[in-house]
């Protein structure tokens, strides 16, 4: 009989929780991609070793308590806000990286003004933008990404441009901004999906000391909750109907 | 050495700024303070001291740059004019709530609305009542004078920082624009790396091992935290109350009646009591520096003195409030002033002094 100690050992590690990752329990909705967008994150920082060199910028969205989970210094931001508090940030210490975390309805609703300039500005910094086409944390309603004929709590039989308008694709209006250097589209929803974005990531961050623009990484995302789905119908349900409008892959890496 | 120069309010503010030792300014232009910032662009203080000067795409962008600005312990500031400051509320409330130190310039324009660019007074109350949402005070200034545009400057930030609270230059078009010598202290430099650290340990710099992570948020999601965070905000307004109160006084040794003013209206009163006294009328002007702190007491002291006060604001009155609120009924309290733009000239104050309070 093989006991269970005979099995922890340092030689058969195979996967450990970053250092960079608090204790603290998550208060995600189980199958939400928020939490594993946050551990890359966390790995990154741990990998790349620039916890004590690092300033997260929190939104206002499901996201809001980003700063209990990955160890770093933060700053929470009113709705929408993060780029100008992350500008203010990085203008004054360029020697730091900085990233903002936000949800679609903060980037693209409320945050559009701020996004758009700081991009266009071409602010050294990295933006992580987690798009599940939903307003997660106010209960469901629409999102500025939300899909036409997706039902959401504010459009109940289905969001219609006549009255709702489009959905927007941002991230390829940030691409066309010269002061964007690296603009790419992600998702988490498969061990590869979740590699291709680490590495996106990763290369977001990397590029803070090339100094060269803005880093976007866009991350395809499932809100279970919101779109009252189970996390595994949810996943099948982004990658037949998200993905079609949303298509992952680089828009821009200059 | 003091250096002498004649300046506009709004270049005097600019250079003062500069030699303080400022690390950032982030505005939008709007008149009648456009020159803060071109004054700034032109000085070019990036090349000297390290200043950071950067136009944003709005006063809802420049009041967030200076939130993330001053998150990291340095000391930042904007400027605007009464509609850019009414696009500032949300971020000011969020500052205040974060605690964090910053100095926001006013120089007022006539309102409500898109209103117009003359001088005017009429944002006292969004100044000292809040203005943003949910309890919450800023440490108000309220220059009379281009010197104490170029003075309040080291104050704010010195206050601001004292009580990790924003502070408000409360200004108006006047002061902004007028022409007047003033006098500079010598540049002093900005706070290096390790003086801010030292004296901002709670800034968000970097998380080194040796300290928990600096959070710097307004968010309390459990009702029993927000109220402690407001008990908190409330004890230090409380000490703000009690310690910086600033006032000056004029003629109130022997005074009979009392003029209270601040900024531009004060000065103009200031020539309106030496018209009332010239007619054997003993008339005294108080004029509050601090309009949050307000000289409750002080002004309440002169109850068993005087007869009457007249308060005068460009404004339909506000400031006469917290008068009322000094003086608890025990004196006749009026309100002259001018709205929308329009500046009161001497004689109608002393007029107003002779029909509301002496006649009336
Ligand atoms: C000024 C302001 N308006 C509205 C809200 C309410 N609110 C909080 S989060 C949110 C939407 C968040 O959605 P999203 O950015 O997509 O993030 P998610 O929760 O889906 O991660 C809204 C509307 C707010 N906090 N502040
Ligand atoms: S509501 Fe949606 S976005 Fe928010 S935690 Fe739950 S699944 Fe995630």
């Amino acid at each position: 009989m093989i006991d269970i100690k005979d099995i922890v050992k340092p030689e058969n590690l195979v996967f450990k929780k970053s250092r960079v990752l608090t204790d603290n329990p998550m208060h995600y909705c189980p199958g939400c991609s928020h939490g594993v967008v946050h551990n890359l994150i966390a790995e990154i920082i741990e990998e790349m070793d620039i916890q004590d060199n690092v300033i997260g910028v929190a939104p206002v969205g499901c996201s809001v308590l980003a700063y209990n989970y990955i160890d770093i210094d933060w700053h929470e931001a009113a709705h929408g806000r993060a780029p100008a508090l992350a500008t203010g940030i990085k203008r004054l210490m360029p020697e730091k990286f900085v990233f903002t975390y936000q949800g679609d309805g903060d980037l693209a609703a409320i945050g559009t003004a701020e996004t758009i300039h700081a991009c266009n500005r071409g602010e050294n910094i990295t933006i992580v933008f987690i798009n599940n086409g939903i307003y997660g944390m106010t209960g469901g309603q629409m999102a500025p990404t939300t899909l036409e004929g997706m039902v959401a709590s504010t459009c109940p039989s289905g969001r219609e441009h006549a009255r709702d308008g489009y959905p927007i694709k941002i991230t390829e209006l940030l691409a066309q901004l010269p002061g964007t250097c690296y603009v790419t589209r992600q998702a988490v929803h498969t061990a590869g999906s979740v590699r291709k974005t680490k590495k996106a990531l990763r290369k977001a961050f990397e590029n803070q000391t090339r100094n060269r623009g803005t880093s976007i990484v866009e991350v395809v995302s499932t809100c279970n909750s919101g779109w009252k789905m189970s996390p595994v119908k949810a996943n099948d349900w982004m990658v037949e109907n998200m993905f079609p409008f949303y298509p992952l892959g680089d828009l821009k890496d200059e | 050495m003091r250096e002498l120069k004649l300046m506009k309010g709004n270049e005097a503010i600019a250079e003062a700024a500069i030699r303080y030792g400022v690390d950032g300014y982030f505005g939008y232009p709007i008149t009648p303070q456009s020159e803060v910032m071109e004054t700034l662009m032109a000085m070019r203080p990036w090349e000297t001291t390290g200043m950071v000067v950067l136009q944003a795409e709005s006063e809802v962008a420049s009041i967030n740059m200076l939130y993330g600005g001053a998150g990291s312990g340095k000391r930042v500031m904007t400027s605007s004019s009464s509609p850019g400051i009414s696009l500032m509320q949300e971020g000011i409330s969020y500052i205040a709530g974060a605690e964090l130190p910053c100095v926001i310039v006013n120089v007022v324009r006539g309102g409500p609305g898109l209103g117009t660019i003359q001088p005017s007074q009429s944002d006292y109350f969004q100044a000292v009542k809040g203005g943003g949402h949910g309890d919450y005070k800023l440490i108000v200034l309220a220059p009379s004078s281009v010197q104490e545009m170029v003075d309040f400057v080291g104050l704010a930030f010195d206050l601001a920082f004292k009580y990790r609270n924003p502070a408000m230059i409360l200004s108006d078009g006047v002061i902004g624009q007028m022409m007047e010598k003033v006098e500079f202290d010598e540049y002093k430099p900005r706070w290096t790396r390790e003086e801010i650290i030292a004296k901002n340990p709670w800034a968000a710099t970097g998380k080194p091992p040796t300290r928990e992570r600096n959070i710097i948020t307004s968010l309390h999601l459990q009702a029993v935290d927000q109220e402690k965070q407001n008990i908190k905000l409330q004890a230090k307004y409380k000490e703000i109350q009690e310690k910086e109160v600033r006032y000056e006084t004029y003629l109130c040794d022997d005074a009979e009646y009392l003029i209270v003013a601040f900024g531009s209206s004060a000065r103009i009163s200031k020539k309106s009591v030496e018209i009332a006294r010239e007619k054997g009328i003993k008339v005294g002007l108080l004029r509050p520096i601090t309009l949050f702190p307000f000289p409750y007491k002080e002004i309440g002291a002169y109850t068993d003195q005087v007869k009457g006060i007249l308060t005068v604001e460009m404004n339909a009155g506000q400031m006469v409030e917290d008068v009322r609120l000094a003086v608890e009924g025990k004196v006749k309290v009026e309100h002259y002033g001018r709205m929308g733009g329009m500046i009161s000239s001497p004689d109608e104050v002393e007029n107003a002094l002779e029909e509301l309070i002496i006649g009336g």
